[in-house]
């Protein structure tokens, strides 16, 4: 046998490799490099040519949650053209003026919220987010007029068991809720998730963020707390999701605070943002 | 050969389903089965996935050497998928949204595995994607079975269309929310499993052992 494979040695690379015993190291490392190589040009073909439709993809899909939270969406309208009535801006949390740091088009606010040199550690943490970016991204729409409109506000949180993404739009005078809604959460279906709920979330328009004295009384919960008026201030917990409520009223009041949005919305005000 | 054809693509159907009578694949069934919509992409998935494994594993069984296998065969389904993945988030961006981790865990599926290493790496590349889309569908019977009944009943609608008015939205349906957590795909699944071997005897296991009587018992 042995001979006879001798007598008639293979000449040629592949010929070679053909009468290796398919179980030999050579062989079995040959079949493993080539594999992994032609699997991975197409992995990664495929992962190039597709970014650009995926990158457009993640754009409208955060411009269609701005549009719904500002109440302009409905099925099947052009979202781009849409969204082209929102002006984008970033907000620097700490002087609560609006910044130049950054191009407020393509901020990401997500992103640099993970990044140590775009935020900061939060040692007050009531709605669980432990880092806070150092720019918001916040939108503004403007009326016939020239004047401001509407504020969209982007805010987060933790729940029960996940953190939720989303927005609260307020009207010119910084103060009176025009619609609150979330894009992503992961909180139980049927229950915490039904911070969904249309008939939900309609409670939130028309009330207030602030009493008159500046201080924040909006809150989610069973009852108002005494002293606050419910008709102005407060919104129905959701029933069987007490944590999620409770998650709810903390990252509003959070981003409603001083520690959020408060000195902007001041600043707005006086025109001084 | 026409006949076999057809038998290996209807048999994983019925008699040789691959949840019911296999009863592999389960982790999956019981995570997107939730809303029909995304039972469905994820079916389709799979059954490419399957399919295209498959194809390319039996194509290569004569190079592939019995040591590396299993290694072998994970790298071209783990390629597959991946495929799958980035296509879905370029153009289903929604719905891969909603299967997020659960397109990547198609790999672990124990169904495109076992399809290849039972199949495809002892057969000729055309039956081997027969088989793998008939084994594919198999499963997609069952996952879509089962996101009908869990969102009919748990959320009142089928493919999102709202069909049993519920009372959060002021109609008369009070929808059992057990059905929209994965623990109810259990339920569902066994009561499957139970009306398939009711209707086909043959599929129920002999049992592997026999319970004895008590030791000093008549």
């Amino acid at each position: 046998m042995l001979n006879a494979q001798n007598s008639s040695a293979p000449k040629g690379l592949w010929a070679r490799f053909n009468a290796m015993p398919l179980d030999s190291a050579p062989r079995t490392i040959t079949v493993a490099v080539v594999l992994c190589l032609f699997c991975s040009m197409i992995v990664s073909g495929a992962a190039v040519m597709l970014k650009p439709q995926q990158e457009i993809n993640k754009t409208l899909d955060k411009k269609t949650n701005i549009l719904k939270v500002a109440g302009l969406y409905e099925n099947g309208i052009d979202v781009e053209k849409a969204f082209a009535a929102f002006e984008p801006h970033l907000v620097d949390m700490e002087t609560g003026k609006f910044s130049q740091a950054a191009d407020a088009a393509t901020y990401d606010q997500r992103t640099a919220a993970k990044d140590p040199a775009q935020s900061i550690v939060l040692d007050n943490d009531p709605a669980g987010i432990k880092r806070q970016a150092k720019l918001a991204s916040v939108y503004l729409t403007r009326d016939a007029a020239g004047d401001i409109e509407r504020i969209i506000l982007p805010i987060h949180g933790y729940g029960l068991w996940s953190t939720l993404y989303g927005f609260i739009a307020l009207n010119a005078d910084g103060n009176e809720v025009y619609g609150l809604r979330f894009y992503e959460h992961g909180e139980t279906p049927g229950l915490g998730a039904e911070v969904d709920n249309p008939k939900w979330m309609a409670q939130w328009p028309g009330k207030l963020v602030y009493d008159g004295a500046g201080e924040i009384s909006i809150g989610v919960g069973k009852s108002a707390p005494a002293g606050v008026d419910a008709s102005k201030h407060h919104i129905d917990a959701i029933a069987g999701a007490t944590l999620t409520s409770r998650g709810v009223d903390n990252l509003v009041k959070f981003w409603m605070g001083e520690q959020g949005f408060k000195t902007f919305l001041d600043n707005l005000k006086k025109g001084e943002a | 050969m026409a006949g076999s054809d057809k038998s290996m693509l209807l048999d994983p159907l019925v008699d040789n389903n691959p949840i019911t009578l296999q009863v592999l694949g389960i982790c999956s069934a019981l995570a997107v089965t939730s809303s029909l919509k995304v039972a469905m992409v994820m079916a389709i998935a799979v059954t490419l996935v399957t399919a295209f494994s498959n194809f390319f594993i039996s194509l290569l069984r004569n190079q592939i050497p019995s040591s590396i296998r299993i290694i072998v065969q994970m790298v071209i389904i783990a390629s597959l998928v991946i495929v799958v993945d980035q296509v879905l988030k370029a153009y289903l961006y929604e719905i891969s949204k909603t299967l997020s981790v659960f397109v990547g865990l198609i790999i672990t599926n124990c169904i495109v595995m076992g399809r290849a290493e039972a199949f495809a790496m002892k057969n000729p590349p055309i039956p081997s994607f027969l088989d793998g889309i008939g084994n594919g569908l198999g499963y997609s019977l069952i996952l879509l079975l089962v996101g009908v009944i869990r969102e009919l009943f748990g959320a009142g609608s089928l493919f999102g269309v709202q069909i049993l008015e519920t009372v959060n939205n002021g109609g008369w349906y009070v929808p059992n929310g057990l059905l929209l957590l994965p623990p109810s795909a259990f339920f569902v699944i066994g009561l499957l499993i139970w009306a398939f071997r009711t209707w086909k005897p043959a599929q129920v296991e002999k049992r592997d052992y026999k319970i004895m009587a008590e030791e000093g018992a008549h």
